[in-house]
């Protein structure tokens, strides 16, 4: 219900910020919900993505596009005609939406379809052909592994994306002008200190959840967003030239690329081995070993492309950010 | 090795895109992408004989059984579509760099070779894999690349079309995705045939209806059908020409072999549940009359060509539409025909703009006595367009009217030869300028002044062999229709039959 009522808001709201801040809300309620119908790992990425990094760059283009929607006086009401179109097609849409949910099995019946198929092996026989608890991580890394690469590469995809629209400049040596005085929140001494304390601990999370993954909820994907998005509070805090300076553009778009690759030449090594693309059994003696060291690395991969990936489209749209406001 | 081709074919172009990046020199970049693509157009090349040979091949990624695991599944119809974008996308991928060097910033020019690799494995993802999940997965991976590649375009309304792309491209792989999860909530599978074997157990259900119904929407939406096309003219109008060739001849092309799959092999031929078929006639109908009659009009000839497409598209759900194995395969054998003319035409266009700056029509006036070779390629890919003999336009349109005749449609025949005509009305109008205009001054020939004063030369070479291999493939493949031919009556025959 409060979901409902958070959409309603962010739609209605003319200020852009507050409806970034709902939509973070949005977020944490959508991962308390996916809780509540445990299911602990969709939630915890969702908090981190929902609730952590979606909010953070979003700011980040309101630093380049303005906090206030525009206002209507530059664009034409819809006719009446269009608008009563487009309430029937919304309806219709839901309706459906509706109507195909009356013959969904019931919520949580064990003998709905999707418990009583794949599901079985999956839960059943996981720990032994795999040797890991979190099954979850055993279907994302191991059953399913192939589409968690091909998810691993739409954020590599969307990484390009964005350069492909920003790069210009972001990989020149930046010379150093009057845009590092004024980048970041110099001035917030409270908040420089809390995130000096933070910082730290939100990386070190980060590694957690990384090889923690097999064990509890987590993995590549959760830990590469929790780490961008200490290294996105940093640049915030700091201004984006200090953390250039840390890490370099360049070395990102390499990392970037380069946690695919080892994802990648996981499945290849594999093949080379005798198993088809993906097998982790045949990466040692052992097949249970095997898959351990093959979900560790690409977990690993997995982890850096996302942090990389993430950090580098921040990057991109601050350095419009702050390029504009050199300008003007 | 020969057992791994079917992930071969997808992941050589997957990890040639990364590795492109980390040359970062464009002409680097564009090298090893034309090996990465000439590889993966090899392979298809050996999976379609394999296919054929040997029937269909199934390969479990991570050695785990099809159900549990993904499985990819090559059918005699999938390594046609495979064979169609692997060929398509490494004759515009040759043609690219000269192109591409004018249009984009250098120091994007890895970038977009990165892009463009990545928006081709995506494509070929959808095609090789039996696994529907997987497909919205590789869906996603192509998408995002084209959005970007479109955004490429040097004009700024490049961006906007994005966008709209990229909105209505969203909708469409979220209905896509709503539909599987209705029926994974049904079946408990993600795997195609499983679930095709699995459905009818449930297929009394509300779910399933609204499942199938969602699905042909989101395709339809990414197919760009009328009216779900609103998207596709401004896309190809101001994407870089090199994109919209490669769009033009695969992605919605990939798009068509969704729904095929989708309609035939996972819900099955007699799914018939909603009056689909008709709608999918009217439909098409309305687009090859709406669409042609757009495009005589517009003064952009990409923008032109690219309202053909939609048109084009409509002949394609007709044969899907009319339901016969026949009209099947008319659809498939214009999958693989409009491919090579429209490849042709965009790239030519490339050509024009390479030279002239534009693809306005007042830039054509006598353009055929400086640009002889190129305008030729237009007239050849265009005489296709409309479905002369002796070009594989023709081909695919008689066996379109005979399907339509075989299921006593004669009306709907009637109309397929109409609009053809129309057809035939924009093609004439563009070679009449060309042809039989004045050359215009050379100042309002285009905008950027000083380059014009000089006579527009013809394309460079790099740029007219590869057109010339898509317009002599657009004849060869006219008078010598084996290969098409057999290769589509059997997979329609194997689609109809019983599913998969």
């Amino acid at each position: 219900m409060l979901l409902v009522i958070t959409a309603i808001a962010i739609a209605r709201v003319v200020d852009l910020f507050a409806a970034v801040m709902l939509s973070g809300i949005y977020g944490l309620l959508s991962a308390s919900f996916f809780v509540a119908m445990d299911a602990v790992d969709v939630a915890f990425t969702e908090a981190a993505v929902g609730a952590g990094i979606f909010p953070l760059l979003m700011l980040m283009v309101l630093g380049v596009t303005g906090r206030y929607e525009k206002l209507e006086a530059n664009l034409k009401k819809p006719a009446v005609v269009k608008k009563v179109a487009m309430l029937m097609l919304m309806l219709l849409t839901g309706g459906l939406l509706i109507f195909g949910t009356i013959d969904m099995p019931a919520f949580g019946s064990a003998d709905a379809p999707a418990q009583q198929h794949v599901n079985i092996r999956y839960i059943e026989q996981s720990p032994e052909e795999i040797g890991i608890p979190n099954m979850v991580t055993s279907v994302l890394a191991s059953y399913r592994g192939y589409d968690t690469l091909g998810e691993v590469l739409v954020i590599f995809t969307a990484a390009m994306g964005v350069l492909a629209l920003f790069s210009s400049q972001l990989f020149s040596p930046s010379k150093p002008s009057m845009q590092v005085e004024q980048g970041g929140m110099r001035d917030h001494h409270v908040l420089r200190i809390v995130s000096k304390i933070l910082i730290p601990l939100i990386l070190l999370f980060a590694f957690y959840v990384q090889f923690h993954g097999e064990y509890g909820p987590g993995g590549g994907f959760q830990a590469g967003v929790i780490f961008a998005a200490g290294i996105i509070l940093y640049t915030m805090l700091y201004g984006l030239n200090k953390a250039m300076e840390v890490i370099k553009p360049s070395v990102l778009r390499i990392l970037c690329a380069f946690g695919v690759f080892i994802y990648g030449s996981t499945g290849v090594v594999s093949m080379l081995s005798g198993g088809n693309f993906l097998d982790y059994s045949v990466l040692a003696s052992d097949p249970i070993i095997g898959q351990h060291l093959g979900i560790l690395v690409i977990e690993l991969g997995v982890g850096i492309t996302i942090a990389a990936g993430m950090i580098l489209i921040f990057f991109a749209f601050s350095h419009q950010a702050e390029s504009q406001l050199g300008e003007g | 090795m020969l057992n791994h081709l079917p992930i071969l074919q997808v992941i050589v172009p997957l990890l040639a895109a990364p590795a492109c990046l980390l040359l970062n020199k464009p002409r680097l970049s564009w090298l090893f992408a034309c090996f990465a693509a000439v590889i993966s157009l090899l392979i298809s090349g050996a999976l379609l004989y394999q296919v054929q040979q040997s029937g269909v091949i199934s390969y479990m990624l991570g050695g785990w059984d099809a159900p549990w695991g993904i499985e990819y599944r090559i059918d005699l119809l999938s390594a046609y579509v495979l064979l169609i974008v692997s060929a398509i996308g490494t004759v515009v991928l040759l043609a690219a760099n000269t192109s591409i060097r004018q249009e984009i910033d250098e120091d994007k020019q890895s970038v977009f070779y990165v892009l463009y690799l990545l928006c081709m494995a995506g494509l070929l993802g959808i095609v090789a894999t039996g696994d529907i999940f997987n497909v919205f997965v590789f869906l996603e991976i192509s998408s995002l690349a084209t959005y970007a590649l479109v955004a490429f375009g040097r004009d700024r309304r490049a961006l906007l079309a994005a966008y709209q792309y990229l909105i209505l491209g969203t909708i469409g792989a979220t209905f896509l995705l709503l539909g599987i999860g209705l029926l994974y909530s049904l079946t408990g599978t993600l795997n195609m045939q499983d679930l095709a074997e699995r459905l009818p157990v449930a297929s009394e259900s509300a779910t399933v209806y609204t499942a199938f119904a969602f699905m042909i929407v989101g395709v339809c939406l990414k197919l760009a059908l009328f009216p779900l096309h609103l998207w596709l003219p401004n896309t190809y109008t101001y994407a870089p020409s090199i994109v919209t060739a490669f769009l033009a001849a695969t992605a919605t092309k990939v798009a068509i072999y969704l729904l095929i799959r989708l309609y035939f092999s996972v819900f099955g031929a007699d799914f018939s549940a909603l009056p689909i078929q008709p709608i999918f006639i009217g439909l098409g109908l309305v687009s090859v009359f709406v669409a042609s009659t757009v495009a005589i009009k517009q003064p952009n000839i990409k923008r032109l060509f690219a309202y053909s497409s939609v048109a084009q598209i409509g002949y394609m759900i007709i044969g899907i539409g009319i339901g016969s194995s026949l009209g099947l395969q008319a659809t498939l054998l214009h999958l693989f025909n409009h491919a090579l003319m429209k490849g042709a035409l965009f790239l030519a266009l490339a050509a024009v703009v390479y030279r002239i700056g534009s693809a306005e029509r007042s830039g054509f006036n006598g353009l055929a006595k400086q640009m002889p070779w190129t305008m030729a390629a237009i007239v050849v890919a265009g005489l296709s367009l409309i479905g002369v003999p002796l070009t594989v336009g023709f081909v695919s349109k008689w066996y379109l009217v005979l399907a339509s005749f075989q299921s006593g449609l004669w009306p709907v025949a009637l109309l397929i030869v109409i609009g053809s005509l129309l057809s035939i009305y924009y093609v004439w109008a563009l070679v009449e300028s060309a042809y039989f205009g004045k050359a215009a001054m050379p100042s309002n020939v285009s905008s950027s002044s000083a380059a014009n004063l000089s006579p527009i030369k013809e394309a460079p070479l790099s740029l007219l062999i590869p057109i010339w291999i898509l317009v002599l493939a657009n004849v060869y493949f006219g008078i010598d229709t084996r290969l098409p031919l057999e290769a589509s009556a059997t997979a329609a025959n194997f689609l109809m039959g019983g599913g998969s």
